[in-house]
């Protein structure tokens, strides 16, 4: 079977070695937990515990209200300590429930599961998927009970489950699928159900072969196909993914949605099947702590809401020297200034590393390979410089509402010049612009 | 554990950087024109070693001063780019070219060529060329003065190219075409690095290997250039030399693979490379079927780059999604 891929992207080191044959371990639960109320973009959760309550492992503390919210349990039982602003690794102070261990990991009384996950209702299983605060755990966090809710005109013909992991580091994904194929593809058949789809498609790159054999030998049992793909970055970028398997383009500015697909990544299947099978909602995820600059590499179960300073110390701490601390993967990632940030519902991995010397950075030669790598064949270094000049509406109609921020284009560039940067300072002011004109 | 108080680097993604550079690309232009280099020097001996160095030499110089005066940092001299301007312009000179012409040439690409426009990845034409195109219309007849390589003993005063020989010598007609195995060895009269196209090509396709050049700039200009000139050739061999004539002599070789192929004056989206190429190929063949000189790769890519600029804003690349209807 020839390996399928997309065109343009990059082919970073993989550095994966460091952490892939580490299976997940259970990190202890800590003695505090921060558990944010907003954990991805959109509005935040409203509290429904006050300062002083005793809380169950898994019981609701906040209420995803709106539609672009999800709600947040606790990931520990004990009693709340406070309910105000905490350090947060998206950069700002948000709304945050902080709970004291009393290391009993109380179970909150789940609802009895008697019933057939597999005979559930859509709608019976967006209600169960936004009662568990499920979010896709790919990076993004966006609340899953939307993703299973696709438009009345769009009818939703495949489910794509992104096994691709692309992102330099990490091998959270990786072990998910080694430890919890059935899982995995349970979930993916949840999803199935849920939104009317009739093929499954599970994505992995070839640099993952055992999972891909793991998983191909657990699909037989259900209708799912396992794809294998060559290896490249962004391969997991949704729309990349999309192209790879399907050759189908989501439109400029559309949705998978758009064009019958839903994409849901290998961990938030777990998790669909976790909250179906058992009604377990989601407290607690699987990441990588690795890089150069952590003693232990490993590959953790954590509580949302641990501190980073807990998770790194429980990788036997950070090496001297290392002034790098990552959320994320090393491509897109978020740079982090203190270990007292909390781990969040799409907190996918913690890297740690010494950074290497400011490379001096020179005017653009026009080499052009910004533009022979850009997955959505953009013209990066075009929109740096339309953004540079404030010509914000070349910048739109150059497709830079287009950028997925995938990095490929600053990796690559020999003049070392922070494109992403530039494009994301056009993002915004492009987006501020529009947002006046519509007012 | 660290103590507390250690402090991270804030910095926006990505954090991976590939290792090549600005100088590393350059330098590698430079590894790639040795062979031609040393072809020069195997042909025309002490005039290549002093014709080298002195327009290296003095690029550096002007680049230095214009820097200076400038106020701007000295260390972008190390960034290579400086170097392979003076070497391709000494390239493209006559061998028996005055000193102090080629000074004047140097100065010029660097000064006019280059930092007028702002520096490295400003300027509009390709450097060398500028300096080339300033000593051709100040200095023609020294610059059209020809001698042979140091293998082949002549005695007359005048030496001709072999393009010059099929324009103005009725070579075909008088059966004096140069073959086309002195053309690949490059044993014949010309400019200092672009007589052996065998040595060109190595440079060239270790450029390509490496991919610091887009492929698609030398095979538009020799596709563009075969078709153009085969069609006459075909239409009427007695008059008009072969495609593959056109491709080996005078200095379609080193411009197709070196100085069309300058990132900073190509364009960077692949439609617009397309146009750029075959449009230089095409004036290059209309200019030594139909022009006033034997020679046309020089003015052809000054042409075409004045179109770039153009050529990126209008050709835009189709964007992921564009094709879908939303």
């Amino acid at each position: 079977m020839r390996a399928k891929t997309f065109p343009h992207g990059i082919h970073p080191f993989e550095f994966k070695e460091l952490t892939a044959e580490k299976p997940l371990e259970p990190l202890p639960p800590p003695e505090k937990v921060f558990i944010p109320l907003l954990q991805h973009f959109g509005s935040p959760a409203e509290p429904l515990v006050n300062k002083g309550d005793e809380v169950a492992l898994g019981q609701k503390i906040g209420e995803g209200k709106t539609l672009f919210s999800a709600s947040v349990h606790a990931s520990v039982s004990g009693k709340v300590l406070a309910v105000d602003h905490h350090l947060h690794p998206g950069g700002n102070p948000v709304p945050t429930v902080t709970v004291a261990n009393d290391g009993e990991d109380r179970l909150v009384s789940l609802e009895k599961q008697d019933e057939d996950p597999f005979s559930l209702t859509p709608e019976e299983i967006r209600q169960k998927v936004k009662e568990a605060g499920i979010v896709g755990l790919g990076g993004a966090a966006f609340p899953t009970a939307v993703k299973l809710t696709p438009p009345q005109d769009k009818p939703i013909d495949t489910i794509i489950i992104n096994g691709c992991e692309c992102e330099p580091m990490l091998t959270a994904d990786y072990r998910l699928m080694l430890e919890y194929p059935e899982d995995i593809l349970k979930g993916g058949e949840i999803v199935r159900l849920a939104t009317g789809a009739k093929r499954l498609i599970v994505g992995i790159e070839n640099n993952k072969l055992s999972a891909f054999e793991t998983l191909k030998k657990y699909a037989q049992n259900f209708k799912t196909e396992i794809a294998l793909l060559k290896t490249k970055y962004p391969q997991g970028a949704e729309k990349n993914l999309i192209f790879a398997l399907l050759q189908r383009e989501v439109p400029r500015g559309g949705l998978p949605f758009d064009v019958g697909i839903v994409v849901q990544n290998v961990g938030t299947a777990k998790a669909i099947w976790d909250a179906m099978s058992q009604g377990i909602p989601l407290y607690q995820r699987a990441i990588t702590v690795s890089g150069s600059g952590i003693n232990e590499p490993k590959n953790l179960l954590v509580r949302i809401g641990t501190p980073f300073k807990d998770i790194v110390e429980f990788c036997g701490g950070l090496k001297n020297g290392a002034d790098m601390l990552i959320m994320g993967g090393p491509m897109m990632g978020i740079s982090q200034w203190s270990l007292d940030v909390p781990l969040i519902k799409g907190t996918s991995g913690i890297l740690a590393w010494d950074s290497s010397p400011h490379a001096l950075e020179y005017a653009c030669i026009s080499c052009s390979r910004c533009v022979r790598h850009c997955p959505m064949c953009l013209v990066p270094t075009q929109l740096m410089k339309f953004v540079k000049y404030e010509n914000f509406s070349a910048a739109e109609n150059w497709g830079i509402l287009d950028c997925v921020e995938c990095g490929s284009c600053q990796y690559v560039c020999p003049a070392k010049i922070p494109l992403v940067h530039w494009i994301r300072l056009g993002k915004n002011k492009v987006i501020s612009l529009k947002r006046k004109k519509s007012a | 554990m660290p103590d507390k108080d250690i402090s991270f680097i804030l910095q926006s993604s990505p954090h991976l950087r590939e290792k090549d550079s600005v100088p590393k690309i350059m330098y590698s232009v430079i590894i790639s024109l040795l062979p031609a280099v040393f072809a020069s020097l195997y042909f025309f001996r002490i005039r290549a070693v002093i014709l080298l160095s002195c327009c290296i030499a003095a690029s550096l110089l002007t680049e230095a001063l214009v820097l200076w005066l400038r106020k701007m940092p000295l260390h972008s001299l190390g960034d290579g780019s400086a170097i392979i301007t003076g070497l391709l312009l000494a390239m493209t000179l006559p061998p028996s070219l005055p000193l102090e012409l080629a000074v004047i040439g140097a100065v010029v690409a660097i000064g006019i060529g280059k930092q007028v426009f702002g520096g490295l990845g400003h300027n509009i034409f390709n450097p060398a060329l500028v300096g080339r195109a300033f000593l051709q219309t100040a200095f023609p007849v020294a610059m059209t003065a020809w001698i042979p390589p140091a293998m082949i003993k002549v005695n007359t005063a005048t030496f001709a190219t072999p393009l010059g020989n099929l324009k103005f010598q009725d070579a075909i007609v008088q059966g004096t075409l140069t073959p086309f195995k002195e053309l690949f060895w490059g044993n014949v009269g010309g400019c200092l690095g672009e007589t052996s196209s065998l040595a060109l090509l190595l440079g060239g396709f270790y450029l390509l290997f490496r991919r610091s050049i887009d492929w698609r700039i030398p095979l538009g200009i020799i596709l563009s250039l075969s078709i153009f000139t085969g069609i006459f050739w075909l239409a009427n061999p007695e008059k008009y030399a072969s495609p593959l004539f056109h491709l080996l002599a005078g200095g379609l070789m080193i411009g197709a693979f070196f100085m069309a192929t300058d990132m900073v004056t190509s364009p960077i989206t692949p439609l617009g490379a397309w146009i750029y190429a075959l449009g230089i190929g095409a004036v290059v063949g209309i200019i030594r079927l139909f022009g006033g000189f034997p020679e046309g790769v020089m003015y052809s890519i000054l042409f075409m780059n004045a179109f770039v600029p153009l050529l990126n804003r209008y050709t835009r690349p189709r964007i992921l999604g564009e094709r879908g209807k939303k």
